[in-house]
């Protein structure tokens, strides 16, 4: 997949806005066709990446570069990347062929190849009765689809998606997932997408960007960073964790009053150590925290422990598979292996 | 069905004050024009139509006419051609500049348009400023006469009405959503383009009701006309004036009004619906 590994560069961006800066020394390569993802709270800078990528934000410092070529002082129109904006911004006053056609126009194709293209991109993204309808008379994912379709039209060499599910229902959101990652792959087309939903940035990315105060926290493939988080904000942000924080020396680590192990190698003296609540089990014998169940949720597939415990509250799920389950109130003890904790040595 | 009575009774007041206020005096206007004129007396008894023959068959009645459309045409496109470019300057300045520019753009509203009018004349006179920069620098030997002339009277009255343009535009532009104008750009489209092809389809509802304002205001504006044009360059209002305090011919002067009213009704009516068949999409 990864043809060249340095397909767009991005050099040490920096952007500042009056009190605030918005990206911080950062650098990043995305090869070709890959899915990257920038994950992130809000006010992280993944937006104002991506801005500066589009050529709408002019970066402060630092350069852009695709396929080798700097593109940091081009202008956005000449940029010819596709972009999915957020709010899609379709044009209200043409029909879906009419949104389609306006990127074609500009690089002046002639009226055969035009509508050719206008019928492919349709159907694409399966909208070939909707092409004389006006955007207003479309469905939010019928909207979602066409500003795809006329971000692809133009077969830009690299795609920019602004939260394009951000304005769907959860339903569609996952359908459309799917949709967009078989796409993806089968143009090969590379992509940058922002989001701040990491259930989103996992299903979706190759590889997901962390994002936080405009600097990378952690990035990786999807399963890496959720397995192997590199301190309490990426475990936090991506799926929920434990996290006890303690001092180790290399065996156990003293968490208040309560010895816990931790896995052969991990460093020693004041560390985090993150347990993840599907890798807590209940047990009856050789716990080795002890605790009261304080609420107990239903999520369909699984359900919710809050356990109050010596240490502070903890999560835990069980899948549900139909065998009983402790009850609200019952006390409980929980057991992992030192192989599900992971520890991480706490930075000033 | 049962019809929900209190809307009526809450715009009943509204509806009294303009009945007694404007509906009303329209009418005795109408009225007016159809009584015969006396002179010497002023309002006769009776009812006659000679003073619209008159307006349909004198030639000097056409010529003020043919002279009030085409200012207010001119006045219109002008205001158009400077309003659009310069309300959207303004809402792609910065919140500082923008608020600056607004205090330039519409000051000159809470001053009076004689005061306004009067600056023009000081500009334009045989001994104005303008003509006399140009012999001092030696350009021209006598004074170019810029007074009472349709261009002064046009550029003038653009002059006064072109912050209503720029409001009605201004209103419309709020509403678009400036994402648009950057998928165009990410679509290929330069700056031009951009303008001409996503943001003036979108502003054409704004365009049409400063359009439809400054042509009205145009067509009924006095002071203007009067202190640039003078008593040579006689517009329909000016003449009403004349009608009603010089020759003391309420009648007449009814008549000219009440020609005046139905064709600003028909021009503005009918550019409203021609505008909204033809940009359909943008209204909704």
């Amino acid at each position: 997949m990864s043809t060249n590994p340095g397909f767009l560069r991005l050099e040490r961006l920096t952007k500042r806005y009056e009190r605030i800066t918005a990206v911080d020394d950062l650098s990043l390569d995305i090869a070709q066709g890959e899915f990257v993802c920038l994950l992130g709270p809000s006010g992280c800078g993944k937006t104002t990446t991506l801005q500066m990528v589009a050529g709408f934000v002019a970066p402060d410092a630092g350069r852009i570069l695709l396929d080798g070529r700097d593109l940091t002082t081009v202008p956005a129109h000449q940029r010819g990347l596709g972009i999915v904006f957020q709010g899609y911004a379709l044009f209200p006053h043409m029909t879906v062929a009419q949104n389609l056609a306006f990127g074609l126009q500009m690089r002046k194709l002639g009226a055969t190849e035009t509508n050719e293209r206008i019928a492919q991109a349709l159907e694409l993204v399966h909208l070939q009765d909707h092409a004389q309808r006006l955007p207003r008379e479309l469905s939010g994912g019928q909207r979602q689809r066409v500003a795809l379709a006329r971000a692809l039209i133009i077969q830009p060499p690299v795609l920019l998606l602004d939260e394009p599910m951000g304005a769907l229902d959860a339903k569609l959101r996952e359908d459309m997932q799917i949709e967009l990652r078989a796409l993806q792959r089968r143009l090969g087309i590379t992509t940058v997408m922002v989001t701040h939903d990491q259930s989103e940035a996992l299903s979706l990315a190759d590889r997901v960007v962390l994002m936080q105060t405009g600097r990378i926290a952690q990035m990786g493939r999807p399963h890496e960073l959720y397995e192997q988080p590199n301190g309490r904000f990426s475990s936090t942000f991506l799926g929920k964790a434990n996290i006890f924080s303690g001092t180790s020396d290399g065996q156990m680590i003293q968490v208040g009053s309560v010895r816990l192990p931790v896995p052969p190698g991990s460093p020693p003296g004041a560390v985090d150590c993150i347990v993840r609540p599907e890798r807590m089990r209940f047990a009856s014998s050789q716990a080795l925290l002890q605790g009261e169940i304080v609420a107990r949720v239903f999520l369909g597939n699984h359900w919710l422990f809050q356990i109050s415990t010596p240490v502070g509250d903890v999560q835990l799920t069980e899948p549900n598979t139909g065998l009983p389950l402790p009850s609200e109130g019952s006390r409980v003890g929980l057991l992992w292996t030192p192989d599900d904790a992971r520890v991480i040595a706490r930075n000033a | 069905m049962i019809r929900n009575p209190l809307p009526w009774w809450l715009a009943s007041p509204a509806a009294l004050l303009m009945l007694a206020f404007l509906a009303l005096p329209m009418v005795m206007l109408l009225g007016l024009s159809l009584n015969p004129f006396v002179p010497g007396a002023g309002v006769g008894e009776g009812f006659t139509l000679s003073h619209y023959a008159d307006l349909a068959t004198d030639d000097y009645f056409h010529t003020i006419f043919g002279r009030t459309l085409a200012l207010s045409f001119w006045v219109t496109l002008g205001c158009l051609l400077i309003g659009v470019p310069e309300a959207w300057v303004l809402s792609r300045l910065s919140p500082r500049w923008r608020a600056v520019s607004m205090v330039i753009v519409l000051g000159p509203l809470l001053i009076s348009v004689i005061v306004r009018t009067l600056g023009w004349a000081i500009l334009l006179g045989s001994e104005g400023v303008i003509n006399r920069s140009l012999m001092a620098l030696g350009w021209i030997d006598a004074p170019i006469r810029m007074m009472y002339t349709f261009s002064a009277m046009t550029v003038a009255l653009v002059h006064v009405l072109v912050p209503f343009m720029v409001l009605a535009v201004w209103a419309s532009l709020q509403r678009l959503d400036p994402a648009t104008l950057q998928a165009a750009a990410s679509l290929g489209a330069p700056p031009t383009t951009v303008f001409r092809r996503v943001v003036l389809p979108q502003v054409v509802p704004g365009m049409l009701s400063g359009v439809l304002i400054v042509f009205a205001m145009a067509a009924s504006a006095f002071a203007t006309p009067a202190i640039i044009g003078g008593r040579r360059l006689k517009v329909v209002p000016t003449t009403i004036y004349d009608e009603f305090l010089g020759n003391l011919n309420w009648p007449l002067g009814a008549a000219l009004a009440a020609v005046l009213l139905v064709i600003v009704l028909v021009v503005t009516l009918g550019t409203n619906r021609w505008v909204e068949r033809r940009w359909r999409r943008v209204f909704e």
